[in-house]
């Protein structure tokens, strides 16, 4: 049910040094649409809604919202004129409550008591209950995105930006978050949304505009298309799925048992009681909503923390107490999920961080000396083997792309021939065609007779490469389950169900 | 507005040429602020940076240089390391002067005993003094989680008062007549540090300067050891991940500082100070720091850093006897030095823009 003319974005053009971001964009939306922004990542759907909010300003087109010509210059003028926008990464102080966090987003906050009432009034209005005292660092993901919500809808906004909203959520989180979206839609609001996630665009969304290497490429009714057109639409190139050769399941490669260290990280969720075993030639995909656990699961593996020595056991060893090299010794190598500044040095060059992990399992040192020439043929090999794009292997980290630097920070494990390989968050931020590269080195491994863990918060990523599924929520492991046969709803309420957020709506 | 913008690769040449640059500008802004001075600008600078060389007296002044230069190259060096990898030592003074300190109380409590062994045994003491203070500030860190840049610099001051305690106490000339003061080296043969080559100023501390340049070129450029302290100061996370315990290498950062800055001392007061008095250090330990960032924290940088630094305080003092320049003024042109090399090093690494902020 959508209304008159909204926004209408003309031919609107970005660039940045070296790329162009956004070529000739136009796009319209009205009152009541729910709009989808299609695109792999880089596609230029950030830029293109930072423009809208006024972060950033186009090059040359022009923009109209209700008939006026509309060019914020400022995030400030874009509220004011209706527009919000709930960001993929939260701006939330965890160390303050609810309600100080919705103040400091305000240009005129009312007073604390009257706010905090209008909190509670929208938020069960809009069936995402809050309570505004509570401190935001004791808040799941999915709460957490509410005091986002709920900031935007106190300004009562006549378009609502949502930037990836559902990465952080379970199934039922989603359920919740559509209700509301919908109801919002109902109640005359435009709804842009960010995502590259077909299935939830296909339940929710009016329209798509498909964005690719800045450009539109296609506009359709996504209720029309099946999931599959659109991704080849978005990729522009038609998708195959990684092969999986059927294996014979090795003994047991990695053991965790009682696994219990705290977080090093503030606000951090600390492991409790995690078990696990994965046999060689296994893939076990430990699913979990962002902040459950996972970076102090990996942390605690690749021997960053160390725990109790029988917690962890590699092909029978005790490791728990033992550092990342020891662990690299007995056969475990890890990537973690932040590329930069964790898995890789950001201003080292590509052979300097061939090293860093490498150095162990490859040999590259002779009584403490380097061997580079030995270290350079170990990266260019890396280069070559897993298709990084870069001009040479001296170029540093940073200058690579999100994708080929996840190539090579994936790579240069997968390149030590391991017998226990630990993945956080294999391709995240990386384009389609890298990520299915990426699953199926892992996949070749598993089937050459390593065993397998891979932490994502992409469940589609999971079910399609792994054999065993597992969640984590609030640093617990459940039960070890094999993919095959799980449901949607199992799934969900294995990462925790609604995270004991209410469920406010009664029936639309 | 004008705002800083991180340029995607820096340009190589000017990584190399920025020293250059800074030490150019530096000799204009300079030459100006001596010229308001009511100085001839050509002549101060020349009397800064080209009599000691190849004046008049260049003969005598040349070899002041080394002996000026080692002790700060040695100690910028040892400091270098830990400030790669994020781990500052302030305290080299103090170390300096401990290492001074047990090194000579070695060689004294020897007198007047002549083998070719004391010496060496000296060195070694000195080296144990400036590491074992070293070790103060790093043990708190590890243990206690303390700042090490308020504790090494605290130690300073603590190290002066033992220093004090020494020229006039358990280390003074029992033939002194009472004045303050150890034996002097000079006079003991088997623990002095002699000018190995006359007129070079060359003695046994420029030599272990230079063995510790290329030491930690090899160490920085070659070993796996240097390549952790580079990850360390570059991504702490990526360190961990590389298997770094990031105590263990705050206590060997320290440590070598510490023996460097001790080892540095101990050649000090055997050969050109001569003896322990209360005023021995003259604050090569805080000067070695400037030198170890206007070398860029690179080993060859820092030796040509520390023989340039040498040669400001050698110029700069000869300017301010012959021409009557204020001391103040030289140590503000010391002072331009190193902020022209700072600018200059943004400027590689930043380049500027002019913000549109516009509301179009």
């Amino acid at each position: 049910m959508t209304g008159k003319l909204l926004l209408s974005v003309e031919g609107v053009t970005k660039a940045y040094p070296g790329v162009v971001a956004n070529s000739d964009v136009s796009f319209q939306i009205s009152e009541g649409e729910v709009h989808a922004l299609l695109g792999e990542n880089g596609a230029g759907k950030s830029t293109l809604v930072k423009m809208i909010y006024g972060l950033v300003k186009p090059d040359s087109g022009r923009m109209v919202l209700r008939g006026q010509a509309y060019a914020p210059g400022k995030p400030g003028q874009a509220r004011a004129l209706g527009v919000a926008m709930v960001f993929q990464h939260f701006s939330l102080f965890e160390a303050l409550n609810v309600a100080e966090n919705v103040a400091l987003g305000m240009e005129n906050p009312p007073p604390m008591k009257a706010l905090a009432g209008r909190i509670k009034a929208v938020s069960e209005e809009y069936g995402l209950p809050l309570d505004p005292a509570r401190m935001v660092g004791d808040l799941s993901a999915g709460e957490r995105q509410r005091v986002e919500i709920v900031r935007c809808l106190l300004q009562d906004p006549k378009l609502l930006i949502m930037d990836e909203p559902t990465s952080v959520l379970t199934p039922q989180e989603v359920e919740i978050l559509f209700k509301t979206l919908r109801q919002l839609a109902s109640e005359g609001t435009a709804i842009l949304y960010i995502s590259h996630k077909l299935e939830e665009i296909r339940s929710l969304c009016d329209e798509a505009t498909i964005l690719r290497r800045g450009k539109v490429v296609a506009t359709c009714t996504p209720r029309e298309r099946t999931a599959r057109e659109m991704a080849e639409l978005m990729v522009g190139a038609v998708l195959t799925p990684p092969a999986r050769a059927g294996k014979a399941k090795g003994e047991v490669a990695l053991e965790v048992t009682g696994l219990s260290v705290a977080s090093p990280i503030p606000f951090g969720t600390s492991l409790k009681n995690v078990g696990f075993t994965v046999r060689k030639g296994e893939v076990l995909g430990i699913a979990g909503v962002a902040g459950n656990g996972q970076d102090e699961l990996l942390l605690a593996l690749s021997g960053e923390l160390k725990a109790a020595p029988e917690a962890v056991r590699i092909d029978g060893v005790a490791m728990g107490g033992k550092g990342p090299n020891d662990r690299r010794r007995a056969g475990l190598v890890a990537a973690p999920e932040e590329r930069l500044g964790h898995a890789a040095a950001p201003d080292m060059s590509l052979v300097e961080n061939a090293l860093l992990s490498g150095v162990v399992r490859k040999g590259l040192t002779k009584r403490g000396f380097i061997d580079w020439a030995a270290t350079e043929t170990f990266a260019a090999g890396i280069v070559k083997d897993f298709d990084v794009r870069t001009p040479g292997t001296h170029v540093a980290a940073r200058a690579l792309s999100g994708g080929n630097l996840q190539k090579f920070v994936v790579g240069r494990e997968l390149s030590q021939t391991p017998t226990v390989i630990v993945i956080n968050q294999p391709t995240w931020g990386v384009d389609a065609a890298a990520a299915a590269a990426i699953r199926q080195a892992i996949l070749d491994r598993a089937a050459g007779g390593a065993a397998v863990v891979v932490i994502s918060q992409d469940l589609d990523e999971l079910l399609e490469i792994a054999d065993n599924f597992a969640a984590l929520n609030g640093g617990r492991l459940t039960p070890t389950r094999p993919v095959q046969g799980l449901t949607v709803d199992e799934i969900g309420l294995m990462m925790g169900g609604t995270h004991g957020m209410e469920v406010a709506h009664h029936g639309h | 507005m004008l705002r800083l913008e991180k340029r995607p690769s820096p340009s190589a040449f000017w990584q190399k040429a920025s020293p250059f640059l800074a030490v150019i500008l530096t000799m204009i802004a300079g030459g100006i602020m001596f010229a308001a001075l009511g100085k001839n600008p050509v002549e101060a600078i020349r009397t800064i940076f080209w009599d000691p060389l190849f004046g008049e007296f260049a003969f005598y002044f040349r070899g002041q240089l080394l002996v000026k230069a080692g002790p700060l190259i040695l100690i910028a060096l040892g400091l270098s390391l830990g400030f790669r990898a994020g781990i500052w030592n302030i305290g080299a003074e103090g170390q300096y002067i401990m290492g001074a300190i047990i090194g000579a109380a070695v060689g004294l409590a020897l007198y007047p005993t002549e083998n070719r062994m004391i010496y060496p045994v000296m060195v070694i003491a000195g080296a144990f003094g400036g590491w074992a203070w070293a070790m103060i500030p790093a043990i708190l860190k590890t243990r206690f989680n303390t700042n090490e840049i308020l504790v090494s610099l605290l130690l300073v001051y603590v190290a002066q008062t033992i220093l004090a305690k020494a020229a006039t106490g358990f280390l003074r000339n029992p033939e002194g007549a009472g004045f303050p003061g150890s034996r002097n080296f000079s006079s003991y043969p088997a623990a002095s540090n002699p000018e190995l080559i006359a007129g070079t100023g060359m003695h046994w501390g420029v030599v272990a300067a230079f063995i510790a340049v290329i030491a930690a070129y090899v160490l920085l450029q070659r070993h796996i050891l240097g390549f952790h302290i580079k990850l360390a100061g570059q991504a702490p996370r990526a360190a961990r991940f590389a298997g770094v315990a990031p105590n263990r290498l705050v206590v060997l950062c320290m440590g070598i500082s510490g023996a460097l800055a001790g080892l540095a001392g101990l050649f000090e007061v055997t050969g050109p100070a001569g003896q322990i008095t209360i005023d021995f250090n003259v604050g090569y330990g805080f000067t070695a720091i400037i030198v170890a960032f206007l070398g860029r924290l690179n080993p060859v940088g820092i030796l040509f850093a520390g023989l340039l630094m040498a040669l400001t305080y050698i110029g700069g003092e000869m300017a301010s006897t012959n021409l009557g320049l204020p001391s103040a003024a030289i140590q503000a042109f010391q002072g331009m030095l190193l902020f022209f090399l700072l600018a200059s090093d943004v400027l590689t690494n930043f380049r500027v823009r002019l913000s549109t902020k516009a509301v179009a």
